[in-house]
């Protein structure tokens, strides 16, 4: 069964809607059960484990990443940080039988104590079939300022 | 301008003023009395390990280059031309055989003098191209074991003095390679806040915070199952954050914190987990310590080992931490505003699996993205925007202050793990650099 762009596409719209909304535990549930998920602190970065990310977390970390984001006791988003996230240029990079990885493009507005903060990245999802829909087996996000000074990213892209 | 009395009035006895946290006043005579001062971190040598090469460096506000000059050597210089003041080198790092100005074309030597410049027929008489004072300028420099400092005063006390025991803390760096070499390795974060720069290392020996700050971390690790896929990062990580959750009795009786001349301080270890501790000799780390021992044997391994050293600060502008690798430095932006550089180090000789622990534990406790550092960074923002009240004039640093003891070594350390002793001697440093006026 191939993935059909046009199916992918609504996907990435479904999972950018859940993150702006805060469902996070939701947003985990679309993951598969070994999936990563890596935010890569250098242009071109080709792994996670030589060199430092901005977000590189296995299947076990992302679960405790996501567990916090509901902890009452997370300093960092007392108050909240709210987001809105467009997601556009979706294309088809590379797919085989029952998995497709697309690059699309995302814009997040992220707001927090009257400052808001843009991110622009070229994501890439690698996306299999699962049951009727589909998963995300790994999801890659370069930000186009990922080497700038920071100051500290709690919100997933 | 500040007398030095009104500065001695703004520490007290276990107390510090708000001001000293948001002053631009102070924080203007902090970069001219302490960091164009003291000993300042600029890097590591294998950062420039060949003739030519050269990276970006800081010294307070000012841009810096650390060069590897063709005798081996290392220079500091300003990154400044000495015509118009524009920054000469602009990439991060690199390699030159010189280094050109963008506005006229005055090029120097990787040494930092002058060695051309269009239309010298234009200048007075007295203009001489040899002069030191048109060559991109030097800092007194020097190295302990390969970490690079520099400082913008003409003369002072050596770097091995200025550090003092903290030499120890460097060692044991070094010294748990097997091959005895290290260097600058996985890329660098940079992480930013909103507050004043000496907030980022009081918080880094401060045994009483982790609890409370890394609350949420800790709880969500406590309640992670470890039967879920893992390719090591996250077992790191979440190994990590529950150490962080250590009872405050552990906090108070089992670390231990020293503290020396000049500023500089150390906290123990307060790792009781076996894949975070190579000490434990758990089968994690079979491999590195049969690598140590290859080279050392088996009593000067075990010797190296038991060194159980946690974050040494060395005042004002550098944390590392031995066990992991980890060196954090500190770049004051404005009164309340930091940037913070971490950078891992490669322990040569040791097995690739080695290194990759030294990156997930990075990505764990200094990442942008980290589930720890996040609330340190917020915690630094919010102390930020308490003290633009006039509320509270003072900050408390008093705990631990009647029990404080000598150490044989000559410094002075808490009798309880979680006594601000290493605050009280950063601020003792800090008013003897502030009101020593020439």
């Amino acid at each position: 069964m191939t993935i059909e762009l046009a199916e992918a596409e609504r996907f990435l719209l479904h999972e950018a809607r859940l993150l702006d909304e805060a469902r996070f535990e939701d947003w985990l549930a679309l993951f598969t059960a070994d999936a990563w998920y890596w935010v890569p602190i250098a242009p071109d970065q080709d792994n996670p484990h030589d060199t430092v990310s901005l977000i590189y977390d296995d299947r076990r970390l992302l679960e405790t990443r996501v567990r916090r984001l509901a902890n009452p006791s997370m300093h960092a988003q007392t108050p909240p940080a709210r987001a809105s996230r467009l997601v556009a240029n979706v294309t088809a990079e590379d797919s085989a039988a029952d998995a497709l990885v697309t690059r699309s493009k995302l814009l997040m507005v992220e707001y927090r104590r009257n400052a808001q903060r843009l991110f622009a990245a070229t994501c890439r999802h690698r996306l299999v079939a699962r049951g009727s829909g589909l998963a995300i087996a790994w999801k890659r996000v370069d930000l186009v300022n990922c080497d700038a000074e920071l100051e500290g990213i709690v919100l997933p892209f | 301008m500040i007398t030095s009395a009104e500065l001695r009035a703004r520490i007290g006895q276990g107390r510090v003023h708000r001001s000293l946290y948001n002053d631009p006043e102070i924080f203007a005579l902090e970069l001219e009395r302490i960091f164009a001062r003291a000993w300042i971190y600029v890097g590591h040598e294998s950062q420039v390990p060949e003739p030519g090469d050269f990276c970006q460096t800081r010294i307070g506000l000012k841009p810096m280059l650390m060069v590897r000059q063709a005798d081996r050597s290392i220079r500091v210089l300003h990154n400044q031309c000495a015509h118009r003041g524009a920054m000469v080198v602009a990439a991060d790092e690199g390699h030159a055989q010189e280094f050109r100005c963008c506005y006229h074309g005055w090029t120097y030597g990787t040494d930092g003098r002058l060695k051309s410049a269009p239309l010298l027929n234009g200048y007075p008489g007295a203009f001489d191209p040899a002069d030191p004072r048109v060559s991109m300028n030097e800092a007194r420099s020097a190295s302990y074991r390969g970490f690079v400092f520099a400082t913008l005063a003409p003369d002072g006390p050596s770097l091995e003095d200025f550090l003092g025991p903290m030499t120890k803390s460097f060692d044991d760096m070094v010294d748990r390679a097997p091959d005895g070499a290290i260097e600058v390795a996985g890329g660098v974060f940079k992480h930013a806040y909103e507050g004043n720069w000496k907030l980022y290392l009081e918080n880094l020996c401060d045994a009483a915070h982790p609890i409370f700050v890394h609350q949420s971390s800790i709880e969500a690790a406590r309640a992670q199952s470890d039967n879920v896929p893992s390719d090591g990062a996250g077992e790191i990580a979440i190994r990590q954050m529950r150490q962080n959750g250590a009872p405050y009795s552990f906090w108070e009786t089992q670390v231990g914190i020293w503290t020396y001349g000049n500023g500089h301080s150390y906290l123990g270890d307060y790792h009781d987990d076996a894949k975070l501790v190579a000490a434990l000799e758990d089968p994690d780390f079979r491999d590195y310590i049969a690598a140590l021992e290859a080279k050392h044997g088996s009593a000067r391994t075990k010797e190296i080992l038991d060194v159980r050293r946690w974050n040494s600060n060395v005042y004002p502008n550098l944390s590392f931490m031995s066990q992991f690798q980890q060196l954090r430095v500190v770049h004051p932006l404005s009164p309340t505003r930091t940037v913070v550089y971490t950078y891992n180090f490669r322990l040569k000789g040791a097995p690739p699996s080695f290194f990759r622990r030294t990156i997930a534990f990075a990505n764990t406790v200094n990442g942008t993205g980290s589930l720890v550092l996040t609330d340190d960074l917020e915690t630094y923002n919010r102390i930020r925007m308490g003290l633009s009240s006039a509320g509270a004039e003072w900050l408390q640093i008093g705990r631990g202050y009647a029990t404080d003891e000598a150490n044989e070594d000559g410094g002075r350390r808490g009798k309880n793990s979680t006594s601000e002793i290493y605050i009280r001697n950063m601020f003792d440093a800090w008013l003897g650099y502030m009101t020593a006026v020439p």
